[in-house]
């Protein structure tokens, strides 16, 4: 993978937090590098870097998914009922990725197959997934879920596991960031992946299953969007069909952030992970430093700006071209 | 009068016009013939400003004329109509006709139609109402709405390049009235096509260009019909094209009455054996392309059948799985991912499992890209980095490294410097040696003189048979390309 991009999104990561580790320091005379601050970054970070992972894969193809805020309030809604009546926290898992696949799957098979643009099809869905969430809770929310173990996922450490350094939940992010991001890196279908987005013709006449790769990144998405929607039930303990609105566009935001294109063919987990966490950080240190929440969204808006202003930056100087 | 005098134009290192010299005449209709890549289209988008030359001078009654741009061609009355018609589709006749020249302010539809009625009148299409939407006319009004576009500005000069491959014999008819009411109205015109009894019909004057020169300029009545071809062609067969012994082996790709989407191909059938080399010729547009697509199972099928070795494959995936292999014409838009490696390139048909190790990939990528001197820093390399010869060595390192037997390529020669061809031509008389069955399309025929077997004509869809390549030669070949 292109490790330049990835080092320079770390760089600005690190920049962006060492200038709120100095703002707050002067301001409010805090501490904001504190393993507390590290914990709860990662905490907040959990939903969307999960979902993050799978917009990769989707904009790696050259498409978009702007479904996934709907299906993961649709996954908490699922979840919240099966919790209530089966109390199984391993069929709550399952359930959550099952939703989050056949989701995805609908949105796969529709932008395969319909050839219509993935910005329609999912914005349709996204609409649908919507609908279908607040009726299964008959638009209200789902309450009164069974505690079980899947709330330690996102649960701030207890004094005990302060070895375990990050929340339960954000080890199960790394942990299937390491495997999606093996999986596009070193099997045969993740090169696809980046070969449809590089160039769908190129991938056609290759004989590459084009129709195939694109139903298997909208699938990828989708249960990712379920595992996010789990972690939301085990943020906020109920299903609610109205959570989640306008995450798509958070996570779209990371991966373009980490160096994606929206034209395909480029990008990485890795950087799309730190896109996230270059978000978070901006939310996090504007709370404590009393930033009111409508800069906090202007800068983000900045951020993404830049990082495409410096990504085009980038593009605009290929190495030379050989004439002849 | 427009005048040229001297102009020249180079694309990097090819010369696409060489101390070219004409003169365009009110009154008159000049046609300019060449072979594909002999530089007409590069002369006309320079007199339509474009493209600006890189030397020479442009006279226009004159005074120097040197457009910057189609604007500025227009403004002094110069237009091009373009083959592939330049109309909004979604809005009336008369908004295309001012398109552009609508001023700037208020727009009214009905004096926009006023103003085109009398237009279409002096056109002889009086009766097209200028009201109804382009895209409910039919490709010959389409492009009456492109040519009354060149009078809604007054243009004096107008030029057409090759106006009439996708016309009916009908709306020929039509269209040659057309010009001969422009002309009588003391309008110059350009006509390029490739149907040289066209240009008898309709043109006084005739400039014949190859590889970029101005080779002939007379009265049209001088010249018959061969010795037009004769001056499109007329060169020495190189020693570019070695040829060792072929042995033919059993036939291996088989096409029978393949008829694909818009009849082309047309009913089509031939067989090529191992060991052979087998060429189509024919015009820009004459269904060659799609031949070769509809047989790598890439573009749809109609009817027929195409057999490599024993079956039959039903889509892109089990053509290469049963040993056939493809080269795109277009090399950037199709053939390569530019922004991928040209490892990820060389070997993404050829890849089994799934399980992806780049460092292997790395090596049997370099294997192939050794063999055929692909010029790299190393296989990691971005394929945008290389020279055009170098990236269409990968493009065709692709089908050996998947294992073909039938190598199917398109135009493999187009654009690339004349060492890259030599390469590439010797390539393909070494696969031949092989036992493997070669497939290819290309407009330059002294290359399909040189590597071919059997050479046949595409001609409008419709494939003439295989004649083998000592009982034919440019002219005859040329001949049946432009045959209407």
């Amino acid at each position: 993978m292109k490790a330049r991009g990835v080092i320079g999104v770390f760089i600005a990561w690190v920049v962006i937090y060492l200038a709120f580790v100095l703002l707050i320091g002067h301001f409010r005379q805090q501490p904001f590098l504190t393993a507390d601050n590290f914990e709860l970054m990662m905490r907040q970070a959990i939903i969307i870097g999960l979902g993050a992972i799978g917009m990769s894969y989707v904009i790696m193809t050259g498409g978009i998914d702007l479904s996934p805020g709907s299906t993961i309030a649709l996954t908490t809604v699922v979840v919240a009922l099966v919790l209530k009546a089966t109390n199984n926290p391993f069929l709550g898992i399952g359930v959550s990725i099952v939703v989050g696949l056949i989701a995805g799957l609908i949105n796969g098979i529709l932008v395969a197959k319909l050839k219509v643009g993935p910005f329609i099809v999912t914005l349709a869905s996204m609409l649908i997934f919507r609908g279908a969430a607040k009726g299964f809770a008959h638009e209200q929310t789902v309450g009164s879920v069974p505690s079980t173990w899947i709330e330690a996922f996102t649960a701030a450490l207890g004094k005990t596991e302060t070895w375990q350094l990050i929340p339960k939940g954000a080890w199960v992010w790394l942990v299937l960031l390491v495997i999606m991001h093996i999986v596009l890196c070193r099997t045969v279908f993740g090169r696809n992946v980046v070969a449809v987005g590089s160039n769908e013709k190129t991938a056609r006449l290759c004989g590459i299953n084009v129709t195939g790769v694109k139903i298997g990144v909208y699938s990828i998405c989708g249960i990712f969007a379920g595992i996010a929607g789990l972690m939301q039930v085990s943020r906020v303990g109920i299903g609610d069909p109205t959570i989640a609105a306008g995450d798509e566009l958070k996570m779209i935001a990371a991966v373009v952030i980490g160096g994606g294109s929206l034209l395909g063919g480029e990008g990485n987990l890795v950087g799309a992970a730190l896109g996230t966490l270059i978000m978070t950080t901006i939310n996090m240190g504007s709370t404590q430093l009393g930033i009111a929440n409508w800069i906090q969204e202007i800068i983000t808006g900045l951020i993404i700006v830049i990082a495409v202003a410096l990504d085009r930056y980038r593009m605009t100087r290929p190495a030379k071209i050989a004439t002849t | 009068m427009l005048e040229a005098k001297g102009i020249h134009k180079s694309y990097g290192l090819t010369k696409a016009l060489i101390d070219v010299s004409l003169e365009i005449r009110p009154g008159e209709v000049l046609a300019i013939a060449g072979e594909n890549g002999s530089g007409k289209s590069t002369l006309m988008r320079i007199l339509s400003g474009e493209e600006i030359q890189d030397s020479g001078e442009l006279l226009l009654n004159g005074i120097s004329y040197h457009p910057r741009n189609p604007q500025e061609a227009i403004s002094r009355g110069v237009s091009l109509v373009h083959q592939e018609l330049a109309l909004c589709p979604h809005m009336t006749i008369a908004e295309n006709v001012f398109l552009g020249q609508m001023g700037k302010g208020g727009f009214s539809p009905k004096q926009a139609e006023q103003k085109a009625k009398p237009i279409l009148d002096s056109l002889g299409y009086g009766q097209l109402d200028p009201a109804k939407l382009v895209r409910e006319l039919s490709i010959s009004l389409q492009q009456v709405v492109e040519i009354a576009r060149t009078q809604a500005v007054n243009s004096n000069y107008v030029l057409l390049d090759e106006p009439t491959s996708s016309l009916t014999k009908a709306d020929i008819r039509n269209l040659f009235e057309l010009i001969s009411r422009l002309k009588s109205q003391g309008k110059a015109i350009v006509y390029i096509s490739h149907f040289l009894d066209e240009l008898r019909e309709i043109a006084d004057r005739i400039v014949i260009l190859r590889d970029g020169e101005l080779v002939h300029q007379s009265p049209m009545s001088e010249l018959t019909e061969p010795q037009i071809i004769r001056h499109m062609v007329g060169r020495e067969m190189n020693e570019l094209f070695p040829r060792s012994e072929r042995h033919l082996g059993e036939a291996i790709l088989t096409v029978k009455s393949l008829t694909g989407a818009k009849d082309k191909p047309n009913n089509s059938s031939f067989q090529v054996r191992r060991g052979e080399v087998c060429g189509i010729a024919g015009l820009n547009g004459a269904g060659r392309t799609e031949l070769l697509r509809s047989i790598f199972a890439l573009d749809e099928v109609k009817s027929g059948n195409v057999s490599v070795g024993s079956s039959s494959p039903v889509d892109v995936r089990s053509s290469w799985q049963l040993g056939a292999g493809f080269v795109s014409e277009d090399r950037k838009e199709e053939g390569l991912a530019l922004s991928m490696s040209i490892a990820e390139n060389l070997t993404l048909p050829g890849r089994v499992g799934w399980k992806f190790s780049s460092t292997k990939n790395d090596e049997s990528a370099k294997e192939f890209a050794t063999k055929l001197r692909v010029k790299a820093r190393n296989v990691q390399q971005t394929i945008s980095d290389l020279s055009g010869g170098n990236q269409q060595k990968v493009a065709i390192a692709r089908l050996l490294h998947s294992g073909c037997e039938v190598l199917i390529l398109d135009e493999p020669t187009r654009g690339i410097d004349i060492g890259s061809k030599a390469e590439i031509y010797e390539l393909i008389d070494g696969l031949a040696k092989d036992g493997k069955a070669v497939l290819i399309v290309s407009s330059y025929l002294p290359e399909l003189l040189g590597i071919c077997d059997r050479i046949a004509v595409m001609n409008r869809g419709v494939l003439s048979d295989f004649v083998p390549v000592s009982e034919t030669n440019q002219e005859k070949l040329m001949e049946l390309c432009v045959q209407s």
